[in-house]
């Protein structure tokens, strides 16, 4: 029996960066849909997809938060992974300034960007159980 | 070697026997930093005995499950967030409890290890860990010291920098495993992408160093008397190329003999960003406006395009550091945000303003106006 594949939305608004976590997800096999804004994001959402992998800083420092939220509002089933370049290393938790900031992580999984594929497509098959 | 004191609190046996195993004979070593980190490791089967041995001997690290038989992990969290201490917790649970992931968050828990984990993903936890303790530690020590650190610049300025080397980084690493078969020329585009970002991350680089520059306030400025026209057919010498390329028509009216008292390179910033964002922001076949006018009290600098224009809403944006318009006129348009925060910076030195007239669509006309000082009567 043939198994549908799982799609697989992709948000982050560096184009090398959106290339290439699309150019590995389709290499473990899912189907894609890329946005390169939160706007854009919010359009593909129409499409349903199974999981979601957004950046953190797009057009506003937390654009990846609140549109994590707002997915989970539509979706509160689809999987979501904030990918982020902003890391502690600089002494600072960026994100989770505010009590308001802490609020908007409706995310399952944070990573730094520079994961490798294997250990993304792990994460990935974890939160989709597969 | 320094040693992290890791305290690993859990139920279960085998979860600290093997924590113990895996990170015993672990270390770590930063590009940074001279010395490496390894661990020495204790163990608690239960929040109150984990409490008693921080508050005894202390702790760097704390790996604490949440389901523990006496107090909860989460009630361990809020007590020793209110001890105030420099002790990173890492907690060991599920993603899937978010309940508890958004409280832990909020006591203060730096991050979370899913059970069961591998060694790999212990590993590179602890090394994430510990390298943001020593950073912390690092910062902390800094600000003792009077030594300012902004910290938000620094945390933009890293994600600005780290993001070109994580586009190329990616690229490489889809060379190196010949993902997409053996044909070079299937990788032309990579390799185009990488030289792109490098090129950005190099004016980023120049930027950040006239800011530097700028702010340290070490390097002692050459004021002299210049011409400034001659330093406005430079600045319009090297746009040439790219005005070409666009087919965007250049008209400059420079006053003969603008004699001004200025530093060169500072002059040099002002014209180039001005010219340059001229260019970038324009439309092909568009038109750039330079004036260079010189009267008795100011000199008055106009540069004016037919370009995209900036709504009035992103107006105020537009001198802060790393801020950049993003729409979809600007998303093919490189830039490191800097450019005009650096400009105006520069204006200010001279005592002079920046005004922007600008419509969507239609275009922008940035005014500077330099006061020209009155030597004999200072």
């Amino acid at each position: 029996m043939l198994k549908e594949k799982k799609l697989v939305l992709i948000v982050d608004d560096d184009p090398d960066y959106l290339f290439q976590l699309k150019h590995h997800v389709e290499s473990f096999g899912f189907d894609t849909i890329t946005a390169e804004s939160v706007a854009d994001a919010e359009k593909a959402l129409a499409q349903k997809p199974d999981l979601a992998i957004l950046d953190l800083m797009m057009e506003t420092q937390d654009a990846g938060f609140v549109l994590a939220y707002k997915i989970k509002k539509e979706f509160p089933d689809v999987p979501i992974i904030i990918a982020t370049a902003v890391t502690s290393e600089t002494g600072m938790n960026f994100h989770l300034d505010t009590e308001q900031d802490r609020k908007w992580i409706k995310a399952d999984l944070y990573l730094e960007k520079g994961i490798r594929s294997d250990q993304l497509h792990r994460e990935i098959s974890k939160l989709l159980k597969l | 070697m320094e040693k992290l004191k890791v305290l690993v609190v859990d139920d279960e046996p085998g979860i600290r026997s093997g924590v113990i195993r895996i990170l015993k004979n672990y270390s770590i070593g930063f590009p940074f930093l001279e010395e490496d980190f390894s661990f020495e490791i204790s163990e608690a089967e239960t929040g109150e005995r984990a409490l008693e041995i921080i508050q005894n001997d202390g702790a760097d690290i704390v790996l604490l499950d949440n389901k523990l038989p006496g107090i909860q992990g989460i009630e361990v969290l809020e007590k020793i967030s209110k001890m105030r201490i420099d002790t990173a917790v890492m907690m060991i649970t599920s993603y899937a409890s978010l309940d508890i992931a958004v409280k832990a968050t909020n006591f203060g828990a730096y991050n979370f290890v899913p059970k069961p984990f591998t060694p790999d993903e212990l590993k590179s936890s602890i090394e994430n860990i510990s390298k943001h303790l020593f950073l912390k530690r690092m910062t902390q020590k800094l600000k003792e010291e009077g030594k300012q650190i902004r910290f938000q610049f620094l945390s933009v300025l890293s994600h600005e920098l780290k993001s070109p080397l994580n586009a190329i980084e990616g690229y490489l690493k889809i060379m190196e495993e010949k993902q997409v078969g053996e044909n070079l020329n299937d990788y032309m585009s990579m390799i185009d992408r990488s030289l792109v970002r490098i090129k950005s991350m190099r004016n980023l680089i120049i930027d950040m160093l006239d800011l530097t520059r700028l702010e340290s306030g070490k390097k002692a400025r050459k004021l002299k008397m210049i011409n400034l026209k001659e330093l406005a057919q430079m600045a319009l010498d090297t746009i040439k190329p790219m005005s070409i390329q666009h087919s965007i028509n250049v008209i400059s009216e420079i006053d003969d003999d603008v004699l001004f008292e200025a530093d060169q390179d500072e002059i040099e910033i002002i014209f180039n960003n001005l010219l340059s964002n001229a260019v970038k922001y324009n439309r092909d076949g568009g038109e750039i406006r330079f004036h260079v006018k010189r009267s008795e009290k100011e000199i008055k600098i106009m540069v004016s395009d037919t370009g995209i224009g900036i709504s009035d809403e992103d107006l105020p944006k537009l001198f802060e550091e790393f801020s950049r318009i993003k729409n979809n006129d600007t998303r093919n348009i490189s830039g490191t945000g800097l450019g005009l925060s650096i400009t105006k910076k520069m204006i200010e030195l001279y005592k002079g303003t920046i005004d922007i007239d600008s419509k969507l669509h239609f275009g922008t006309t940035f005014t500077i106006k330099l006061p020209i000082q009155n030597k004999q009567n200072d």
